[in-house]
């Protein structure tokens, strides 16, 4: 029998190491299990010629045709949307494109400003000093003072505008709309032992030069030398319960495929959207039958995933290609609702700079534009490191018919049953994206581009898992209170994106670590009575 | 039948010769085809992952051939490869993606193309500042976050 831990985290990613070195000041002790591994930065793909190869294989965005041990299998054949995710120490942060935005603070208000969904329980002021410490500890780049997006202080300058950034720039300003340089977690000087952004360009599957911000080398080095144990090749089967409805602890297989229990105090769940709601399902007890927190039954409900509406062109000037973080402007022109749109709220826009020589010739021949054949040379010539993208990150609203749940069949490695996604595209979303489209192919036309494709929605884009075990105050429509703490066991939270209760039209990892050190400054203040 | 990890004599030769179709050599670019040798032993040796897939994008295509693809006539040969390629489904995807990551891999291929016979890392690439004026208009235009109540 182990020794019982004070907080027992599961999940070292974006959320788990924010909640970590957040808590840490507690002295408690505070053990988090992970199921993948620390990496290695001198094993990243851009260290080897075959880079962009990698990113089909060993490094896809997909745990699916990724299949490292450290991945689970996840049934997403019922979704036009596929996810995609990375498991290590550092989670998907490893693994992202590093853009920054953050909630809008209407976006926590979209019941009362819209009539649509419901409002969170917690408002954006109440995220602002989180964010702010967040942005300070994740190192971010980017040029405060952006009129249409809420203001920020990064503590680096923003990217260079490039010669994609300069061509888009342009067009947006003859089209009169909005774009502004992104808030990014690449660090544009040396940073708190990170060294600067040199351009590897292939930076979304990891970042060798350790610019890129992830959790492994941001929160996690902080959080282990203030005494948090970290214990990785971990994974956890279910949280137990006892006769009084409160959490006990977990079983897990450790790196030799061996049960253990780890007894705990408390337990933070950090296991993203999808993880998050499989491990509370997979907790089903006799006291728990439609598993654990789920009294309310939306645990894997509401699931929200932003479609993505991407089109990219060809211009004729050189575009920065792979020689440059993939994005480097964001646009919220139409982030917010206007109805004669024929669509409630509204997307933002993340504008991409190009693409490397393989993917290029992949993708363009499977879209039918780069020929097989005596001219394959010509086009491939003029397509090559001319490429400008947009894509629009569509606002999904909360419907309970988009959801997680346990696939009768489909285990992972160690037996345990693998998430099933049943996930559409709802009707407001699809006229949110054909909107994007419309204006991105109206911008890429502006700048002269030509050879125009779409990718509506991006089918390996589910790279935001949100809203499967939603906050709020009511237990009857929430699996979470106002401060992460389950309705149902009270020494049991839940700190990732599950918590969501609308999706925003941004990427999420700013605001889900925002929310974990939120939660974990509420247990701080309340550790006498956490309980109650 | 292939084995797990590699390919038949035939499947060989068919890849090569529908590699050639795919990116043939070019005087006027100065590169080689996709069915140069040099290519086609590192398709060989990295196949990796993607053999079965490939191997059975081959099998397919043979099948639609009727005999050996590669000893198809010229016309014969371009209406086979049609057929194949819009309903080869994934298979025939992961063939063409092999062929394509090999070839724009090649150090005669990326010279032609102008880029660097390197990795990425370390020594990264330079971007351009680029001329921040263009963000004038954006800041005269400001705006108003919407609020919330």
């Amino acid at each position: 029998m182990k020794d019982p831990v004070d907080v027992l985290i599961i999940g070292a990613g974006a959320s788990g190491a924010a909640v970590a070195w957040s808590l840490a000041e507690t002295k408690m002790h505070i053990l988090c299990l992970e199921q993948g591994g620390w990496m290695n930065p001198a094993e990243y793909p851009s260290t080897g010629r075959d880079w962009e190869a990698k990113f089909y294989g060993e490094w896809s965005s997909s745990p699916n045709i990724r299949g490292r041990p450290e991945d689970y299998p996840i049934n997403d054949d019922n979704s036009p949307i596929k996810v995609v995710n990375y498991n290590a120490v550092g989670g998907s942060t490893v693994m992202y494109t590093a853009h920054w935005p953050r909630l809008h603070p209407s976006d926590f208000k979209v019941r009362t400003l819209d009539g649509v969904a419901d409002d969170w329980p917690i408002d954006y002021d109440a995220l602002t000093p989180f964010f702010e410490e967040n942005d300070r500890m994740m190192g971010t780049s980017g040029l405060s003072g952006d009129p249409l997006s809420p203001l920020t202080h990064p503590p680096m300058p923003q990217q260079p505008l490039g010669l994609s950034g300069a061509i888009i720039g342009k067009a947006m300003n003859k089209l009169g709309w909005h774009w502004w340089p992104s808030d990014t977690t690449v660090a544009t000087m040396d940073y708190e032992g990170r060294a600067r952004c040199i351009n590897l360009g292939h930076c979304t599957p990891a970042c060798a030069q350790g610019a890129k911000a992830s959790t492994d080398i941001t929160y996690w080095p902080h959080a282990v030398r203030a005494g948090v144990e970290l214990r990785t090749h971990c994974r956890v089967r279910e949280i137990t319960t006892d006769e009084n409805g409160m959490a006990t602890g977990v079983v897990y297989y450790d790196k030799d495929g061996v049960e253990q229990f780890q007894p705990a105090h408390v337990v933070i769940i950090a296991c993203n959207g999808v993880g998050t709601p499989r491990l509370l399902l997979n907790s089903a007890s006799n006291r728990f039958p439609n598993g654990l927190a789920n009294s309310s039954g939306l645990v894997g409900k509401n699931l929200m995933f932003h479609p993505y509406a991407q089109i990219y062109g060809y211009v004729k000037e050189p575009t920065d290609s792979n020689r440059a973080p993939p994005t480097c402007l964001w646009s919220k022109e139409w982030y917010d609702t206007d109805l004669s749109r024929g669509f409630v709220r509204g997307y933002g826009v993340q504008f991409v700079r190009g693409a490397g020589p393989v993917f290029e010739a992949v993708v363009s021949e499977q879209k039918g534009i780069l020929p097989w054949g005596a001219d394959h040379h010509r086009v491939f010539r003029k397509l090559n490191a001319h490429r400008l993208g947009f894509s629009a990150i569509c606002e999904d609203l909360p419907e309970e018919h988009n959801r997680v749940t346990l696939d009768p069949i489909l285990k992972d490695s160690h037996g345990i049953p693998a998430p099933k996604i049943d996930y559409t595209i709802s009707e407001n979303s699809r006229k949110m994206m054909e909107h994007a489209l419309a204006r991105g192919r109206e911008i890429l036309e502006t700048a002269g581009a030509t050879d125009i494709c779409v990718n509506s929605p991006i089918p390996w884009g589910g790279w935001h898992l949100l809203g499967t075990a939603r906050m709020g105050t009511d237990p009857e429509r929430s699996v979470v209170n106002e401060w992460g703490r389950s309705h149902d066991v009270k020494n049991l939270f839940i700190v990732d994106g599950s918590v969501f209760v609308t999706s925003g039209g941004v990427n999420p990892t700013s605001t889900i670590q925002a929310i974990a050190l939120y939660v974990a400054d509420q247990m701080k203040q309340r550790l006498a009575n956490l309980f109650d | 039948m292939s084995a797990d990890n590699q390919l038949t004599r035939a499947q060989r030769e068919d890849l090569r010769t529908v590699a050639a179709m795919i990116v043939p050599a070019s005087d006027e670019y100065k590169v080689p085809g996709a069915d140069d040798p040099a290519i086609q032993a590192d398709m060989l040796a990295t196949l990796g992952r993607d053999t079965k897939l490939v191997a059975a994008a081959l099998d397919h295509l043979a099948r639609f051939a009727g005999q050996p693809f590669a000893e198809l006539d010229a016309a014969k040969r371009d209406a086979v490869a049609q057929e194949f390629r819009s309903s080869g489904g994934a298979a025939a995807a992961t063939l063409v993606r092999v062929v394509l990551q090999c070839y724009y891999r090649d150090d005669r291929v990326l010279r032609s193309l102008g880029l660097e016979l390197r990795a990425p890392f370390p020594k990264g690439h330079v971007l351009p500042d680029g001329d921040w004026s263009l963000l004038d208009p954006v800041k005269a235009r400001a705006g108003t976050l919407r609020r919330a109540p």
